[in-house]
């Protein structure tokens, strides 16, 4: 129980003060680094109260895809510094921040996977009662029979979501030679070589 | 203190909830900030939800939580997606910058 309450106060106090981060950080790379490390902290709570599939969900979905697509967004339009280079120069950050970063998460890591196997005592405070089953039996017990419906229309969402993201950002440029192999396959002699007589001393315009 | 009950659970969430409701507000940088903000408030309502789920003895919140992602990773996707084409448009994503919307 006091060890519930020592893990609690850990990660909320790290997720706190790294959400406090990313909306007062003057850098947006730096705000990014703080999500990473604020989704990582609710993440293990997650874990720890005994929400453990969606614990996993949160480290692989959110961590793995939504906050890297934010910086991949932010390193593309490079607005943090217009004109300044992203890790050369005096005044970049990024890569202490980084680094502290990526301690904690180690750190976090450590205390979640260390602290498996002392599961059991840590439960023990909570009301829920832990059947033999496991979490994530749960949920698929109830997702895939009560709630088909609302998984089918999630994953629907998701192809829309998929299908606007490249539909918006889907441009043709113009002025690009492109390889066009229909062209390069149905040419033939007649129409891709021309004779010409050449006169002496005159020379050939090739248009 | 060292009981660690709902209500503990349930403070962490509405204080990220309000450090993203704060985020919109404050920011005067990019468009970006207040889409993570965003981002902060939807991980405060899967807190609640899963402290919720957790101590009353119900899988449905979870469910719920994993809806809630989803959209949430579709939102992320979209409007990354228009703040790509937005940058494309006008060379800018400030805020103060954004006032082609009028009304």
């Amino acid at each position: 129980m006091l060890v519930h309450s020592v893990f609690f106060y850990f990660f909320s106090i790290i997720a706190i003060f790294s959400s406090l981060m990313v909306i007062t950080s003057r850098n947006t790379v730096n705000s990014v680094f703080f999500l990473i490390l604020d989704f990582i902290s609710v993440g293990c709570l997650f874990i720890m109260v005994g929400a453990e599939f969606l614990g996993m969900i949160i480290l692989i979905v959110y961590v793995g895809a939504v906050a890297v697509l934010f910086l991949f967004v932010v390193m593309m339009l490079n607005v943090a510094e217009q004109k300044q280079s992203w890790f050369i120069g005096k005044k970049s950050t990024h890569i202490p921040i980084g680094l502290i970063v990526s301690v904690l998460i180690l750190l976090e890591l450590l205390v979640v996977v260390g602290g498996w196997k002392y599961k059991d005592d840590l439960m023990s405070s909570s009301t829920l009662n832990l059947s033999d089953i496991s979490n994530t039996h749960q949920l698929g017990l109830v997702m895939y029979t009560d709630y088909i419906l609302y998984f089918q229309i999630a994953g629907v969402i998701l192809l829309l979501s998929m299908i606007g993201a490249i539909l918006l950002t889907f441009r043709q440029r113009k002025g690009v030679k492109k390889q066009s192999y229909f062209n390069q396959i149905s040419r033939n002699p007649s129409s891709s070589i021309e004779l010409k007589d050449v006169e002496s001393n005159k020379g050939v315009k090739i248009d | 203190m060292i009981e660690i009950g709902l209500g503990h659970y349930l403070s962490l969430g509405a204080i990220i909830f309000f450090l993203g409701v704060i985020g919109i507000f404050l920011n005067r940088k990019n468009v970006i900030v207040i889409l993570m903000s965003i981002e902060l408030i939807l991980l405060s309502v899967n807190i609640n939800l899963i402290s919720f789920s957790i101590f009353s003895g119900d899988i449905v919140g979870q469910i719920f939580t994993m809806l809630i992602l989803t959209v949430a990773a579709a939102e992320a996707a979209i409007g990354l997606a228009i703040i790509v084409i937005y940058y494309r448009n006008r060379g800018s994503i400030r805020v103060e910058d954004i006032h082609g919307m009028k009304g």
